[in-house]
């Protein structure tokens, strides 16, 4: 029975990582973009294909720097064509115009790839158990728990001790100011676009390996790392990684003890959040509002 | 001619097309339940414009309350009662109590967190309508249902119409009541400043958790008479794909208009079922719909002819 719990316990702590991951990019963009990318999911569907693509030609490695930076550069494009003539618009319109933009590039993922699941190849010796009686612990999941915290760990170094990163934080707190102090905020706001589609990248090609890859398996992810947003606290990035593992584990023990609610749970601790501490567990009062 | 007379003629016009549709809408190539989805989502829509369009409150989640009302319906004339009526009733009272109970929670929050939040809230009925397979029928959805006679008159294709013109006709009529009261003005006062209001003593929550509840009980009885309609109802019916397709029915129409979900609505209800029938990559044009309409015609389509008419 504890070895049933740490089991589902370790997959949701998988899944939870996927989460922040998709979270913390999407914060990133709600933060300085502000706008709720609905695209996310299909952004990170987009690099695991990208990444599918590439795997015979670069091998899993290769796939997995350059799927994200594939996908960030779509990410570029749409963000020149569409998301920046929206910045001065109320939110409902960018919230529309990225819900649109996920319809079209999922159909278009099914059209050049197709409605069936694909696998995605990873190293064999990845997926080795790490021991006997954790049999579930595989390498290749350990390598996703991994990159999880090292590429969180990156953002948050490169946010804190860089010169971009410092102009994204200062966007943050106030965008009118940074921009008279004579930062080009279009130009800021592009690169925290693709960063946060980076992040969305690097989840979807780690997903991938995986779950495998199908046209809407952003959509699984994407409500949930809404949740972690909420959970954590709308603009703390710390908290939308925090926000993302604990919803995951929840929702894995959930399901060594009652299947069928798996998911509700998670929305259950939103709700939860939302009635003890509405502002999330690293939030600031009053922000977005 | 008169602004004032113009807007008149225009509404004669419209109401004789409504009642004279079963007559004509073979010949323009389209069928009467067609005509009854085109009533239902402008129904679903003008309950959220109430939300959105006069109270400024974005939710991305009112496919939720629809979906309760479908589900509400279907269930009851599946496990309780043959009243078509009864079960119209009772499920537009369960979407519109879920509306009421989670309004003061969702309104605890503003802006795009609002919307993050009223999303959140649908898909946890989602996932609950898929997982509780049992009672719900699971992923393949409620069925098992037929509407029933209403005093002995047989519900075809063509009297169903005119209920649901009926019940339209009603939820238009309160929604226009509520906004040309005191409350109505309670709304739109918020929508334009809501900091104003703070100030003036207004418990804004309140007034935005009652707008939310209104708009949820509307798109409630819509939902219970899309399910009427189908004689089924559909996880999708909650999801938020729904949600996102009743906003763009109220940006294509023209959310500053009382009728911009009407013509939203007829667009999109349309533009849908003519291109899924062509062609497969039909979620491209509805994408490129959603894009297109957000980017050049943020007013709509009514506020597109409104401002072109007094320039």
């Amino acid at each position: 029975m504890l070895l049933d719990i740490v089991f589902n316990a370790f997959n949701g702590l998988i899944q939870g990582s996927f989460y922040a991951l998709m979270a913390i990019g999407l914060s990133l963009i709600l933060g300085l973009n502000g706008v709720i990318n609905f695209a996310h999911g299909t952004f990170m569907a987009l690099a695991g294909y990208f990444a599918f693509t590439l795997v015979p030609y670069t091998g899993f490695w290769g796939a997995l720097v350059l799927g994200p930076i594939l996908a960030g550069a779509i990410g570029y494009i749409v963000e020149q064509l569409i998301i920046r003539r929206l910045y001065l618009r109320d939110p409902l319109y960018s919230l529309l115009a990225t819900f649109g933009l996920a319809l079209i590039m999922q159909d278009l993922l099914r059209t050049i790839w197709g409605a069936q699941g694909l696998p995605l190849a990873i190293p064999d010796f990845l997926n080795q158990p790490v021991s006997n009686t954790y049999f579930f612990v595989t390498g290749y999941r350990l390598l996703v728990v991994a990159l999880a915290v090292i590429s969180t760990g990156a953002l948050f170094a490169t946010l804190r001790f860089t010169r971009l990163g410092v102009r994204i934080r200062a966007g943050n707190a106030d965008l009118e100011t940074i921009a008279a102090l004579g930062v080009n905020i279009y130009l800021l706001r592009s690169a925290n676009f693709v960063l946060g589609i980076m992040f969305a990248g690097l989840a979807g090609i780690l997903a991938a390996g995986q779950l495998g890859l199908t046209p809407t398996m952003g959509d699984q992810l994407i409500m949930p790392s809404f949740v972690a947003i909420v959970v954590g606290g709308v603009g703390s990035l710390f908290g939308s990684l925090v926000g993302g593992l604990i919803i995951g584990i929840a929702s894995g023990v959930t399901t060594a003890f009652f299947p069928a609610a798996s998911e509700v749970v998670i929305y259950l601790i939103m709700g939860l959040t939302l009635i003890i501490r509405p502002r999330g567990l690293f939030g600031q009062e009053g922000l977005f509002e | 001619m008169s602004p004032a007379l113009r807007e008149k003629l225009v509404q004669g016009i419209t109401a004789l097309l409504l009642l004279t549709v079963p007559l004509w809408v073979g010949y323009v190539g389209g069928y009467t339940d067609l005509a009854s989805r085109v009533l239902i989502y402008a129904l679903a829509a003008m309950g959220l414009n109430l939300l959105l369009g006069f109270t400024g409150g974005l939710s991305f989640g009112h496919a939720a309350y629809f979906g309760l009302g479908a589900y509400g319906t279907g269930l009851m004339l599946d496990y309780v009662t043959g009243n078509t009526l009864l079960a119209l009733a009772v499920g537009t009272l369960t979407g519109g109590l879920a509306a009421l109970i989670l309004a003061p929670i969702a309104v605890r929050r503003r802006g795009i967190y609002f919307s993050m939040i009223t999303i959140a809230i649908g898909q946890m009925f989602y996932f609950i309508a898929v997982r509780w397979n049992s009672f719900t029928g699971g992923e393949d959805g409620l069925t098992g249902f037929t509407r029933q006679p209403i005093l002995g008159v047989t519900l075809s294709g063509t009297v169903f119409y005119y209920m649901v013109l009926l019940f339209f006709g009603l939820g238009a009529l309160l929604l226009w009541t509520i906004l040309h009261s005191p409350l109505g003005h309670t709304f739109v006062a918020i929508r334009e400043n809501q900091k104003r209001l703070t100030f003036l003593g207004i418990r804004v929550e309140r007034y935005i958790a009652l707008s939310f509840a209104i708009s949820g009980v509307v798109c409630a009885l819509a939902g219970g008479l899309n399910a009427l309609l189908d004689n089924f109802a559909s996880p999708d019916d909650l999801r938020y794909t729904l949600s996102g397709n009743f906003l763009i029915i109220v940006v294509l129409g023209g959310m500053r208009n009382f009728w911009g979900p009407l013509v939203g609505a007829a667009i999109f209800v349309l533009v849908q079922n003519y291109v899924s029938a062509i062609t497969q990559n039909w979620m491209t044009v509805i994408g490129l719909v959603f894009v297109l309409s957000v980017m050049f015609f943020p007013l709509g389509v009514l506020g597109f002819f409104r401002r072109r008419s007094r320039s």
